[in-house]
């Protein structure tokens, strides 16, 4: 997180009135962008991120060297084909990778930490509208984005309806469900309990709370597979020994793994970071500020949708997505569904699935010629 | 084939919102699309067919015409066309009934089990037929409630079903169908077309 040199950022002046009722201002948001902006600019895609995702969709992302969260669908001659499209991304607010969040200082320079304020997925789309701006963007081609990426989608063309020829919500909801809001607590409970949190109030990464994040982690990494694709990984296989060792060690790889991956997160993310994000997930319900109407929050819209969903995600089930396609329907939008056939649970819209990936490709390809 | 998807082209005027159930790999879209301008949209059951049909550029939603046509509100479209596909429904007449709730004109086309090449193939070989339209073996038939010009004729007057115009259709021919040539119609027709509306 201190490889700063390495980050875009643009400083939005504008204030931002918040939906908790405070006002931001001169506030950093942490952008990447690949490929190049033609000179019509009607190319440009915006891809938002997901949970724990960050600006660095593609190629090596410079903080963790390793490949960007979206490498199997954004590159050159990829799905969202960067020799042919703009794509920028940005860091939410309440993240960890530049952009205004809870590690950041407040105007007496002591670091937010929870007095950060809490932000929802309308402050993190409101602030990002002034990537538009900064690159002159009238009309952005696309806007894409899996999970909570698929959130932001959905509440960006609600708010700027004429500002985006196609959208592309992919495996997501409209209203997070209490199943979702409960995985998130009990993520954030273990960061909370851990006695290294002190309210917020950590300062270094020596101190942090990072047992709490590697479970919170952990818990949340099983949600985003599915039940087949862990047993065909791994079944009961035993991590580097040939039988049960009778203790509390890592004996099946599945606890490896999981370990493994909660070790690496805490390298790579905030803790603070991580109960603002979830909450903002919690509060996401697009509906309820229409009455429960979800129909009217698109009634103004002529944008493209395409909605995917995959069949083994049980996080965002495709129930769940089509409750969207319908909402679309019942207004005569331009709406297209399909569900794609994975065993990878809800993680496969970051993993390589042929038949996601050619949609992807399809539908942004040919929607782009009729431009 | 095409011949049928000439004459359903030729019942839409230009430039209407059309609902095509059960689009296949959305030759019959891409065609109307092409030739007429239209706004089009299809409902189809097979994710491979529905990957076909994106790849085409088509508006496609995944879905099961016997419970996704739900969604969609009161005479939303201008037309909604069923082609070749009613006798594989569990239940086609809740299914015409939605085509008629869905668009204010529907276009229907069903295979003529009357036709007389069927007839003959179960008259002299005693077996279920096989013929161009209907390819399947009786054990892989995807099709469940096989009907005649004439059962589907009598049936949509039974419900009080406008019909607006109905054609049969043979190889490249397409004659009106009455209610004094249908005996005749039924039996040299393979396709029968028809312009509904409740």
């Amino acid at each position: 997180m201190n490889t700063e040199r390495n980050i875009k950022k643009l400083i939005v002046k504008k204030p931002l009135k918040l939906d908790c009722g405070k006002t931001i201002k001169d506030f950093p948001i942490a952008y990447e962008t690949y490929g190049s902006l033609n000179s019509k600019k009607d190319n440009a895609i915006l891809v938002f991120h997901a949970l724990t995702g960050d600006q660095f969709v593609s190629g090596i992302n410079p903080v963790t060297n390793k490949e960007g969260w979206w490498s199997y669908a954004v590159g050159p001659d990829k799905a969202i084909d960067t020799n042919k499209y703009f794509v920028i991304c940005s860091n939410v607010i309440g993240g960890c990778m530049g952009s205004y969040g809870p590690s950041h200082k407040d105007p007496d320079q002591k670091i937010f930490g929870t007095n950060f304020p809490v932000i929802t997925i309308n402050d993190m789309v409101n602030a990002q509208y002034n990537l538009l701006d900064h690159f002159g963007i009238d009309k952005l081609f696309s806007i894409t984005g899996g999970s909570m990426g698929g959130m932001q989608v959905l509440q960006f063309i609600s708010n700027f309806p004429d500002k985006s020829k196609t959208v592309i919500p992919i495996a997501t909801t409209s209203s997070h469900s209490a199943q979702n809001i409960a995985f998130n607590e009990l993520g954030r409970q273990a960061i909370t309990a851990d006695s290294n949190w002190e309210q917020g109030n950590y300062t270094s990464n020596d101190t942090n709370p990072g047992k709490g994040l590697a479970v919170a982690r952990m818990a949340a990494h099983i949600t985003y597979l599915s039940k087949k694709g862990l047993q065909e990984k791994f079944g009961r296989k035993l991590q580097e020994r040939e039988d049960l060792k009778f203790g509390f060690d890592a004996d099946f790889q599945i606890e490896s793994y999981l370990r493994y991956q909660g070790s690496v997160f805490v390298d790579r993310f905030d803790a603070n970071s991580y109960l603002y994000i979830t909450r903002a997930m919690d509060y996401f319900d697009l509906a309820k500020r229409f009455n429960g109407n979800l129909s009217e929050a698109f009634k103004n819209t002529k944008a493209k949708f395409f909605i995917i969903s995959f069949t083994s995600d049980w996080l965002y089930p495709t129930q769940e997505n089509k409750d969207i396609v319908i909402a679309l329907n019942s207004i005569g939008a331009d709406v297209g569904f399909v569900e794609i056939e994975s065993d990878k649970g809800h993680d496969s819209f970051l993993l390589d699935v042929p038949d996601f990936l050619s949609a992807l490709k399809n539908f942004l390809d040919k929607s782009y010629e009729e431009n | 084939m095409k011949n049928e998807f000439q004459v359903i082209a030729d019942l839409i005027e230009k430039d209407k919102k059309v609902l095509d159930v059960g689009c296949a790999d959305g030759t019959l879209m891409k065609f109307l699309k092409d030739n007429k301008n239209m706004n089009i949209r299809g409902l189809e059951i097979s994710k491979e067919k529905v990957q076909e049909c994106i790849a085409k550029g088509l508006t496609v939603i995944e879905g099961n015409a016997e419970k996704d046509l739900k969604q969609f509100p009161d005479k939303s479209f201008d037309y909604v066309v069923l082609s070749q596909t009613l006798q594989a429904f569990l239940n086609p007449e809740l299914v015409l009934d939605e085509l008629l709730r869905v668009g204010k004109k529907a276009i229907v086309t069903i295979p003529n089990f009357g036709y007389w090449k069927v007839r003959f193939h179960l008259l002299l070989k005693g077996t279920m037929p096989v013929t161009k339209t209907l390819p399947d073996e009786w054990y892989n038939t995807p099709n469940l409630h096989m009907c005649t010009i004439k059962d589907f004729f009598h049936f949509v007057k039974s419900k009080d079903i406008k019909i607006f115009k109905s054609l049969a259709l043979n190889n490249l021919n397409s004659s009106i169908i009455n209610e004094s040539n249908l005996g005749v119609k039924n039996l040299f027709a393979d396709l029968g077309i028809f312009l509904i509306e409740k």
